[in-house]
């Protein structure tokens, strides 16, 4: 059996996904890690490998005035480095893993993981973002939180792969991002919250709030930011119970072996408060 | 697979599994046991290597990744001026117990201290952060890089 594809360029790694059932790798820091066997030991992959991460067609940044296009190969310090980035998404990206490995992973393979506590699920959540999925003669675009099915679970089709993430441009003044975990670097989320909002004349213009790792996808809810756009920032006070409660409703945390639901919940409630108190 | 690269300034060929870790191949196959592994899991930093100009996790991986690349470990680096600065400033600071960790974290200062060549503490610590030293509680580390970087005026 052919044990790994290395394809010239997109076109070939597209027919190659067409023709038979591979597995992609671009980064492979988390494949070689969920494949792994006893050390010495070649990590176990049941189908051939197609190694994408060399392809230039996904690996470049590109903006224009709506939005920045992020090739999916991109690895984490390529998007560090690179001036179309906002400085926010940097803020998120520049706490996930170690710095060796920040160089070689991916943001699409950290979005084809798809896990709970994915650090860059939240942020593209609350940005909106979209997915471009490519295969042989096609192609779609996707919203991440349609792309995103459960732990682990995307929608893409065996011929796909994600070609680049789409995420527009809008404004906002106020950011605020916590990731909570058992250390400062080199962790997995316990719990994420993401804020932000564009206040304008002490009134929430645009406001996005996004949770991480406490429940089976990202935690976002358009009707309740609905409830909290042109309110007043004066009245956060008065409005946090009901909003925190609503929050409470719809965040569904379990126990595991990084903390247990109570702290999760708790937490992240705490946190949502600070954030929106300090729109004020 | 016919891989080709270019490891510790040498050309080099090797035909093997791709999907076997590139650690396993560079300690099994070019016997360089500088390259450690500490816990397989990319967590520990112990297996740290240089892959085309940047720190790399060895035991993350596929050596048919490397197809084309340039890698430098331990004992590539050891050969240098650079090296011969990081391994007195480490000595005079304490830096070294055990010396498990030792040849992942030099790798590591090594790519923090190419990227910038005067470091503050704060970025000493997250140049570092992927690297697990049980014996000296980071400190000493902190300070040899320190030392390191005002002893080696002009290399980096």
């Amino acid at each position: 059996m052919v044990r790994a594809l290395r394809p010239k360029n997109l076109g070939e790694a597209l027919k190659a996904l067409d023709k038979e059932r591979v597995i992609v790798l671009a980064g492979g820091t988390d494949l070689m890690v969920s494949r792994k066997r006893w050390s010495g030991l070649t990590p176990l992959f049941e189908k051939p490998v197609l190694f994408i991460d060399h392809l230039d067609a996904l690996k470049g940044v590109e903006s224009d005035g709506n939005c920045v296009k992020i090739g999916s190969a991109c690895t984490f310090t390529s998007l560090l480095e690179n001036g179309e980035i906002p400085g926010f998404f940097k803020d998120v990206l520049s706490q996930i893993a170690s710095p060796a490995i920040r160089n070689i992973a991916t943001i699409g393979g950290n979005i084809c993981n798809a896990s709970p506590a994915g650090d860059t699920l939240p942020i593209l959540y609350a940005l909106n973002a979209s997915l471009v999925l490519a295969a042989v003669g096609s192609s779609r675009t996707i919203a991440i939180d349609n792309f995103i099915t459960g732990p682990g679970e995307t929608v893409i089709n065996e011929n796909e792969l994600v070609k680049e993430i789409v995420i527009p441009k809008d404004e906002f003044n106020v950011f605020f991002y916590k990731k909570v975990g058992a250390r400062r670097a080199n962790s997995c989320s316990k719990l994420s919250f993401t804020g932000l909002a564009r206040v304008v004349k002490g009134k929430i213009g645009d406001i996005r709030i996004a949770f991480g790792a406490v429940s089976p996808t990202v935690v976002r809810s358009r009707e309740i930011e609905q409830k909290m756009k042109n309110k007043s920032v004066s009245d956060i006070e008065k409005m946090l119970p009901e909003w925190s409660n609503s929050y409470s409703l719809i965040l569904d945390p379990i126990d595991d072996q990084r903390c247990n639901r109570r702290y999760r919940k708790k937490i992240s409630l705490r946190i949502l408060e600070h954030f929106l108190r300090s729109l004020n | 697979m016919r891989i080709d690269f270019v490891l510790n300034g040498e050309r080099v060929s090797i035909d093997t599994d791709p999907l076997r870790r590139l650690i396993d191949v560079l300690r099994e196959e070019f016997y360089l046991s500088g390259v450690k592994e500490g816990c397989g899991v990319g967590e520990c930093g112990a297996c740290t290597i240089l892959l085309d100009g940047r720190s790399a996790l060895s035991c993350l991986i596929p050596v048919g990744k490397v197809q084309n690349g340039e890698i430098v470990t331990i004992e590539g680096y050891r050969k240098s001026d650079r090296y011969r600065i990081l391994e007195k400033a480490f000595a005079e600071s304490g830096a070294v117990q055990c010396g498990f960790c030792t040849p992942g974290f030099i790798m590591a200062a090594e790519a923090l201290l190419r990227k910038e060549a005067i470091p503050d503490e704060r970025t000493i610590r997250e140049g570092i952060s992927g690297n697990l030293c049980r014996c000296t509680g980071y400190n000493m580390i902190v300070e040899g890089i320190k030392r390191a970087s005002r002893m080696g005026k002009g290399l980096w």
